[in-house]
Formats: structure tokens, C-alpha cells, sequence
């Protein structure tokens, strides 16, 4: 099907089960899963895809209107859960994606039972009483950073699979495309995540959500994880100790527990 | 050289090298990190290129704090991310800023280092000092920005041209049904030589003209600019067709270009009924006379320079083509062209042609065409909408690939 090739979708575990989605955050793709997604296969049809423009999705399916607000990566996923015919679905959506969940979820709510976001920041521009943790200045010296990493894109940069003794488990299906995305989309999807503002939309998500917090995430600072956990409805923050914005690849452990906990209460 | 002139240097080189010295004064700076990110070893050179002393870093700082606020972000979402999965993130381009808030643009190459089931243990990063190479970057990032505004810019005004050579549609002539088609060669970006324009000349009194320079580009552009324009002061001044086309080929030939032009033009005279002053058409009895004088009638006075020449529908069905050949625009000096009159009234169809519509013929001409043949053998539609068909069809004709312009004018009386 057209959509599942668009977002390169993924299926893992048994197909008569219920469905969990996990959505990669920005920066990489699908593989950010790698080592939490796979422990679900046993119980659940696990669903993985990457956005358009990053991994291995079409890039060609990228378009400057749609992909210019979070509302058109929530459309695209919308349109993967209908093209599995999901409903009731659990979603895991790291980072930017807690909020694409968000605002699906907001739209098509029978198509999900309950959400994990991880990391989420409903907006990182801090505001009048609002902390989001940077500045505007802060955002552009980020896109001119990325600027600077991808000018060797088409040759460069291409992390290479380092043969099997060094990560045997890995195999041979770690493509160069890992975090590797074409520059202009780079560029834009960090102009739409980092200035995106929906705080406004978390009240109107009325579903059991659990909010992953890193003790240390110095892009979703704890106290949004406060905000975000309180402004909606049916949600509770957990903390987990580790540094960095990506517990899912730095405390998978930790991560994957968390969700069972949360599954079965 | 003697042995020992070779032999001495070499030891020199190898004990001066020790494990400590190869360290701490690398050409690049080095960094070892625990799994949170803490500094836990650093060397000379990168303290004397950042200006912190070791007390400030090992133990005390993590890597990433040492970057901006857009590089930590990058660190957080790119470079942990790679460096988890696969072990080794490699040139990846960063700023480090330094001991006094200054930036230094490094490279980084780090690598992880793990135990047997997979745990960090420590990350060693060697740092080099990319100024230059940034600075370089920076200007070829630029030029590429400035290539791609120029390329932008160039494509909109070819654009922009393109359309100044279509006129919008054709003006609301009483008594006349007139509708024009066109469709650009390939995909529109470069501008071409077609054209083709209907004004007025006098009361009841029309002109329609349609031609092509040869060859596309500004060069074949400004040309049919200069046709176009030509044209219409020409027929400001001469009556005749043929006198109208002796001007356009003097101005062709004055400009100095090298390219040539092909035109039709029509001039379009309404037959008014008889008004008793001796004009419009007397012969014939009363009653013949009366109902001539409720047919709208117009006299096409045609003039062709090296165009393919127009098609002529009856109402009836008879097609045939109209005029006499004449001497292309722009090339001699003394050209030949020729008029030939020709009445139209109520239901037949006159259409002018580029020969963009002709050379989509896989054989036969536009006048032996079925399509054509077929669309105004039935009623004919209004001038436009068979415009509209008539191209359309010639891209089918093409499997909607169009080399040449293909543009048309129709004339239908009703």
C-alpha cells in the first residue's frame, strides 16, 4: 500500500493482536526503537514507521504545505492507522512525535486506547510564564548548526555499518540512512518542531497518557514534563534517571518498563 | 648518508614519542567521557585551544556543555542517537565555546567503547579545530543560497515573459466568436517564440494575427516582442495585409537578428446590410437581398509570410485551406506576399495554427485531420471551448509531451 511504503512501515509480533505504535522523535528514524520496541512483539502487533523525510520514508512525499505544521505528520499517521485498520491502539511517541500523537489523538480518538510520551515539550520557546527551555536565538543557532552538518550530506557524513564483531545483533540492516535526512527537510522539520506551540491542544486529549520524563533532558526539561502531565486530563509523569533527551536508546531498560507498568494497570 | 646519520634521528623521534607526550600534545584535542557524558580525561591540546584548565572539566563538566545551546540540541537528537546505535559518530561539525565565550568550530570524531553485552563504559572523542575549514564551508554555503535564488529568479522572469506572450482572452467581438488556445513547448520554462493577438482596427473591424520566431530563449523573445508590436502599429497604418507584413519584415530585418519569423494575418471586415448608402451588398432581388441581410457576414482579407496556412470549415463540412504562401519575416529584403479574400457567414469556422499543431501530424495535414474533421463536423461548440480541444488533442496526438509551442486562434461566426 502506498501509505505504509510512504512512512516505511514496520510490523513486528503477532498480527491478531492489539496494536503499539512507536513513533520516532526528531533527529533519526524507526531505529531509535530498536531496543525497546522488540521486547512487545510477544504480546502485541508492534507498529514502526519513520515520518516522511526521515529513514528510509519517501522523500518524495514530502510537501512544504502539509509537512509545514505538526497537523500534517499527525495526517500522515492517521492515515498509516487506517491503512493497518487500527483502532484502539497504543502509541508511543518519542519527543516531538508525543506531540503529532497528541494532536491525532485529539482528531481521531477511538483510533487510540492510550498514550506514552516520552519526552514530549508542548512548545520549546519559553513564553510569558511559560518555560520551554530556550530563547529564539537558541533555535537559530540550532538550525544554523544543522546547517553546518549537513552540507556534506550527499557524499559525507554516512554512518557506516562497522562490520559484525562490533555489534553483531545489529546485523546488516542498519542502512546509511540512519539519522541521515535530506538537509532542506532537516532544516524545515526543525523549524516546525521547535517553534510549534500546542499547548492548547493537550487538554483536549481525554485518554489514559503516561508521560516519561528523563531526569536529565535538557530539551524536555522536567517541569514541561510537569506541564504537560498536568494540562491533560488522564495523565501521570514518570521519572527516569538518565541523561539526555533519548531514554529509549540511553535507558532502554528503564524505558521499556515503564510502558509494561503502565500496560497493565 | 651514513648509517648512523639515518639510524640517530629515527631514535630520537621514537623516544621523544612516549605514550604520555603522544597524548597530551596530539595535533588534536582529546576527550574521554563517561556514559552521562561527564569529562573523566582531557588532553594539553585541547585545554590550550579552549582555555579551561583540567580542574574545570574532568569530573565536573559534561561534553556537551561545552557546546552551544543550538550544538547541544544537535548533540542530543543526532549525535547521542548515532553514537548509541552504531558506536562511532564521525566528523560530525560542532562549536565549542571556549573558557572566555569565544567559539571554536571543531570537527568530531568519537567512538564508544562497551562491554560484552552492550553497556558504555567510555567514549573517547578527538576534536579538531576546523576555523578555516568552517569559514570555507560557510562561503560555499552561501554561493550555493545565491546559485539557488539566481536559478529562481531566472525561471520566475522566463515565467513572467511567457505570459506577456499569451494575451488573456481574446476581447468580446459582436457578431464574432473568436477563441484562442496555446500550451507551451515542454514544461513552460523557456520562454518561446509564439505568439498570436486579435485587436481592433476600426469599427467592425478586426485583426487577428499568430506567429513564430524561431528558436526559444531571450534572444527569440525579444523578437516576438518586437513582431508583436510591430504588427500593430503597421496595422494602424496600412489597410492592406501584404503592406502590414512589408513593415514587420523591414523592422525584423532593422533589429540585425539573425532569426526569422512566420505570421498569418487576418483582417476581419463585417458586410454591413444594405444601409442605403451604396455600402454593404446590393445584389440580388429584395427578398434574396433581405434574408443575405440577416446572416452576419464578414470578409477575411488573408495574409500568409512562410505559416502554415489557416483551415476554412463551411457550415456543411467543406475544409479547406485559405491563402497563399509568402516569403518568410526578417530575411528578404524584398519579400513576396499575397492576399486572398474570402467570405465567411453564419457557421463556418476559420482556425489559425501554429505549426507546432502540424508537426504533431504523423501524416497528412491539419485540414486532412479526422479529430479536426470530427470536431467541427458536429456543431461546433463555442470558439473557445474548441480551442481548448483542438490543443488538447494535438498533446494527445504527442502523449502529452509538446516539443514546439503549439498555439491556435478560432473564428467562428454564429
Amino acid at each position: 500500500m502506498a501509505v505504509l511504503e510512504r512512512n516505511n512501515v514496520t510490523l513486528l509480533g503477532q498480527v491478531d493482536r492489539p496494536a503499539i505504535v512507536f513513533a520516532h522523535g526528531f533527529g533519526c528514524d524507526q531505529n531509535m526503537w530498536r531496543y525497546v520496541a522488540p521486547r512487545f512483539a510477544d504480546r502485541y502487533q508492534v507498529v514502526l514507521f519513520d515520518h516522511v523525510g526521515a529513514g528510509a520514508s519517501d522523500l518524495g512525499a514530502y510537501d512544504d504545505d502539509r509537512h509545514s505544521s505538526l497537523d500534517g505528520y499527525a495526517s500522515d499517521l492517521l492515515e498509516v492507522l487506517e491503512a493497518l485498520d487500527l483502532r484502539g491502539v497504543v502509541f508511543v511517541g518519542h519527543s516531538v512525535s508525543a506531540m503529532i500523537g497528541v494532536l491525532a489523538a485529539a482528531r481521531e480518538p477511538e483510533r487510540f486506547d492510550r498514550l506514552v510520551l516520552v519526552g514530549p515539550s508542548p512548545r520549546y520557546l519559553d513564553d510569558e510564564g511559560y518555560v520551554g527551555g530556550f530563547s529564539k536565538a537558541d533555535i537559530d543557532d540550532m538550525l544554523a548548526s544543522l546547517e553546518s552538518n549537513y552540507l556534506g550530506w550527499a557524499s559525507g557524513m554516512a554512518p557506516v555499518i562497522m562490520g559484525n564483531d562490533d555489534r553483531p545483533e545489529l546485523g546488516a540492516e542498519l542502512t546509511e540512512s540512519f539519522c541521515r535526512t535530506d538537509p532542506r527537510i532537516a532544516r524545515q522539520f526543525a523549524r516546525v518542531t521547535f517553534l510549534s506551540d500546542n499547548r492548547d491542544d493537550l487538554g483536549k486529549v481525554d485518554l489514559p497518557t503516561l508521560v516519561i520524563q528523563c531526569s536529565d533532558d535538557v530539551i524536555a526539561p522536567t517541569s514541561v514534563g510537569e506541564y504537560v502531565a498536568a494540562a491533560m486530563p488522564r495523565a501521570e509523569m514518570v521519572l527516569i534517571r538518565a541523561t539526555g533527551h533519548c531514554p529509549n536508546l540511553s535507558a532502554p531498560d528503564e524505558t521499556a518498563e515503564a510502558i509494561e507498568a503502565f500496560l497493565s494497570s | 648518508m651514513s648509517v648512523e646519520g639515518v639510524i640517530e634521528p629515527f631514535w630520537h623521534a621514537l623516544l621523544e614519542d612516549d605514550p604520555v607526550q603522544l597524548y597530551e600534545r596530539a595535533p588534536c584535542g582529546y576527550l574521554s567521557t563517561a556514559p552521562d557524558g561527564t569529562i573523566v580525561k582531557v588532553n594539553q591540546t585541547f585545554l590550550s585551544w579552549t582555555g579551561y584548565s583540567e580542574g574545570d572539566l574532568v569530573g565536573r563538566r559534561r561534553f556537551s556543555e561545552l557546546l552551544t545551546v543550538g550544538g547541544r540540541i544537535y548533540h542530543e537528537t543526532h549525535f547521542a542517537p548515532m553514537l548509541a546505535m552504531q558506536g562511532h559518530a564521525r566528523e560530525i561539525a560542532l562549536d565549542i565555546v571556549r573558557a572566555d565565550g569565544s567559539r571554536l568550530p571543531v570537527l568530531v570524531n568519537t567512538v564508544l567503547e562497551r562491554t560484552e553485552d552492550g553497556t558504555p563504559i567510555i567514549a573517547r572523542t578527538a576534536v579538531f579545530d576546523a576555523t578555516e575549514r568552517r569559514r570555507y564551508e560557510m562561503e560555499l554555503l552561501r554561493a550555493r543560497e545565491r546559485a539557488e535564488a539566481s536559478e529562481e529568479r531566472a525561471r520566475a522572469l522566463a515565467r513572467t515573459l511567457q505570459q506577456t506572450f499569451v494575451p488573456p482572452a481574446p476581447p468580446d467581438i459582436p457578431d464574432l466568436d473568436v477563441g484562442t488556445g496555446y500550451r507551451p513547448a515542454g514544461d513552460g520554462s523557456e520562454v518561446g517564440g509564439d505568439f498570436h493577438d486579435v485587436f481592433q482596427l476600426g469599427p467592425s473591424e478586426w485583426a487577428i494575427t499568430l506567429g513564430d520566431v524561431c528558436g526559444k530563449g531571450v534572444d527569440a523573445a525579444v523578437v516576438t516582442a518586437l513582431v508583436r508590436f510591430a504588427i500593430r502599429g503597421a496595422a494602424v497604418r496600412h489597410e492592406r495585409p501584404a503592406d502590414v507584413l512589408r513593415t514587420v519584415n523591414e523592422a525584423v530585418l532593422r533589429h540585425g537578428t539573425s532569426r526569422f519569423c512566420t505570421a498569418l494575418f487576418v483582417r476581419l471586415r463585417q458586410v454591413q446590410p444594405h444601409d442605403g448608402n451604396g455600402n454593404g451588398d446590393e445584389g440580388g432581388d429584395p427578398a434574396a437581398r433581405e434574408s443575405r441581410g440577416r446572416r452576419i457576414r464578414w470578409v477575411a482579407t488573408v495574409a500568409a509570410a512562410g505559416h502554415p496556412l489557416p483551415v476554412l470549415a463551411r457550415e456543411g463540412g467543406a475544409m479547406a485551406h485559405v491563402g497563399r504562401h509568402g516569403s518568410l519575416l526578417g530575411v528578404l529584403p524584398e519579400p513576396r506576399f499575397h492576399e486572398v479574400d474570402v467570405e465567411l457567414t453564419s457557421g463556418d469556422t476559420l482556425v489559425l495554427f501554429s505549426d507546432g499543431v502540424t508537426e504533431a501530424r504523423r501524416n497528412g495535414t491539419f485540414a486532412d485531420d479526422r479529430l479536426l474533421r470530427e470536431r467541427l463536423g458536429g456543431t461546433v461548440p463555442s470558439a473557445s471551448e474548441l480551442a481548448t480541444a483542438l490543443v488538447d488533442d494535438v498533446v494527445d496526438y504527442q502523449d502529452g509531451d509538446t516539443r514546439d509551442d503549439v498555439a491556435l486562434v478560432v473564428v467562428h461566426v454564429p
